[in-house]
């Protein structure tokens, strides 16, 4: 039925009424999200700015915490959640990959040239 | 059909035609393509951001001392509140949009047609804050001036905060000293070279800034380089070598060329990738209108479905989902 919507979120942990019940939760989760993710980046705690894999934890943990705002807004607010698996992994996994491999390119490629520039014989420094 | 053979049956059910193996129609199908399509456009954008930063990496301006300002509270330093509220306006408008498409599968017309129009209320409170946040940035802050080699130095002084010394940013307009003598008329058109034209002038010149600098003791020139996660800052002899030597151009608030924040490449991609975002969220607006003035006719009610409201929700939701990593690649990073 093609209005038959799943109403648990977080595995189940919370599970809805009604569908409109679900919206209001998922504003609430995203907007505390939001503001977990302001209130660290006004106050930059102490312990959050050690680096891990070569960023800091702080940057880590802000990635994170939009992906997972990136998969409620998908999930319950686009209802890939009521989508067949098939157009789910079609258009997830097709985003996912390439994504993950246009970054990688550029990233290494923009820290080498910056290893160049810094260990290299370039100057532009002046 | 009861005469036809059982496997021959199935075999006509999948292969046959007619068969809808996602179970989405055509036009939500194709909605779901162009956004994957539009997604790989915009992370080729922040890749590219990705890129650029990483190549500056030391010396990449830093997001909270960019954008500090809030209409209304003038001369405050308020890092990311604003932009908290835009993402906090977009990610409500994308509340009523569900909400809408929720009323559509109720055949509610009366409650499609509320959501929708605050669906559009919230996007065109988003475009302005944009826009807003543009002028503030073109316009520009503290002013700086930019090195033969094209790096951007700063001003600023310690102050005692709470018996603490801070380092604060000083204006241009706060020391430079300004001869009267050395004004000079931006060239226009009509009064000079018909085919030579010249951008707006800088409040002052280089020479100015540097009288400005040596009548100020307490004055000191803050360079782009980051170290432990605070930008260097000279010392006055410094300051005064850095400024006299290699001082070549005054620039206020940013553009495509300079940009007193720091690398022209940070203001090049603000304005490109917010740009690109914002003109999403305002066709997205045009194409809600459109809907809503469809919804307001009766046309989905005559059709007994509100389909249409759910491809736009679809694309309304891509918008959002888009601001989403703008805000943490911007602004939070």
């Amino acid at each position: 039925m093609a209005h038959a919507h799943n109403l648990a979120i977080l595995r189940g942990l919370i599970k809805f009424k009604t569908n409109t019940q679900k919206i209001w939760g998922v504003l609430i989760l995203l907007s505390i999200v939001t503001a977990v993710e302001v209130g660290l980046g006004i106050v930059k705690p102490e312990w959050s700015l050690t680096k891990v894999l070569g960023m800091k934890l702080l940057n880590w943990i802000f990635i994170i915490l939009t992906i997972v705002k990136a998969y409620y807004i998908t999930w319950d607010f686009m209802h890939m959640r009521d989508e067949t698996k098939g157009l789910r992994r079609a258009v997830v996994w097709t985003a996912i990959f390439l994504i993950l491999y246009l970054i990688f390119i550029l990233l290494q490629e923009g820290g080498y040239v910056f290893d160049v520039y810094k260990d290299g014989y370039i100057k532009r420094d002046f | 059909m009861s005469t036809t053979v059982v496997n021959a049956e199935a075999e006509g059910k999948t292969w046959g035609g007619g068969n809808q193996p996602l179970k989405a129609s055509y036009g939500k199908m194709m909605m779901w393509f162009f956004i994957v399509s539009d997604a790989l456009t915009f992370s080729g954008f922040l890749a590219a951001y990705g890129f650029s930063r990483f190549k500056f990496i030391d010396s990449w301006p830093i997001a909270d001392e960019v954008f500090t300002h809030v209409p209304f509270l003038h001369g405050q330093e308020l890092p990311m509140i604003y932009v908290a509220f835009m993402t906090f306006i977009l990610i409500m408008s994308s509340v009523t949009m569900v909400l809408a498409v929720d009323a559509g599968h109720h055949l509610n017309k009366a409650k499609v047609t509320l959501y929708m129009f605050l669906t559009i209320i919230g996007g065109l409170i988003f475009v302005g804050s944009q826009a807003w946040e543009w002028a503030t940035f073109i316009k520009g802050d503290y002013g700086a001036i930019q090195t033969k080699g094209g790096n951007i130095l700063q001003f600023g002084h310690y102050v005692d905060v709470d018996g603490e010394q801070k380092f604060k940013r000083v204006a241009l307009r706060d020391f430079a000293v300004a001869d009267a003598h050395a004004d000079r008329t931006a060239h226009d058109r009509d009064n000079g070279l018909w085919f030579v034209s010249e951008g707006t002038l800088p409040s002052y010149t280089v020479e100015e800034v540097y009288a400005g600098l040596i009548a100020h003791e307490d004055v000191l020139v803050r360079t782009q380089i980051i170290e432990k996660g605070e930008k260097t800052i000279l010392s006055r002899e410094e300051s005064l070598k850095q400024i006299k030597e290699n001082g070549k151009l005054v620039v206020e608030g940013a553009n495509l060329h300079v940009n007193e924040y720091g690398s022209p490449l940070f203001a090049d991609f603000f304005f490109f990738i917010t740009g690109f975002h914002g003109f999403h969220v305002f066709s997205g607006v045009v194409i809600n209108v459109i809907i809503f003035f469809n919804v307001v006719l009766g046309t989905y009610e005559r059709r007994k479905s509100y389909e249409m409201v759910e491809k736009v929700g679809l694309y309304w939701h891509f918008v959002d989902l888009v601001w989403v990593f703008v805000f943490t690649f911007f602004y939070l990073v």
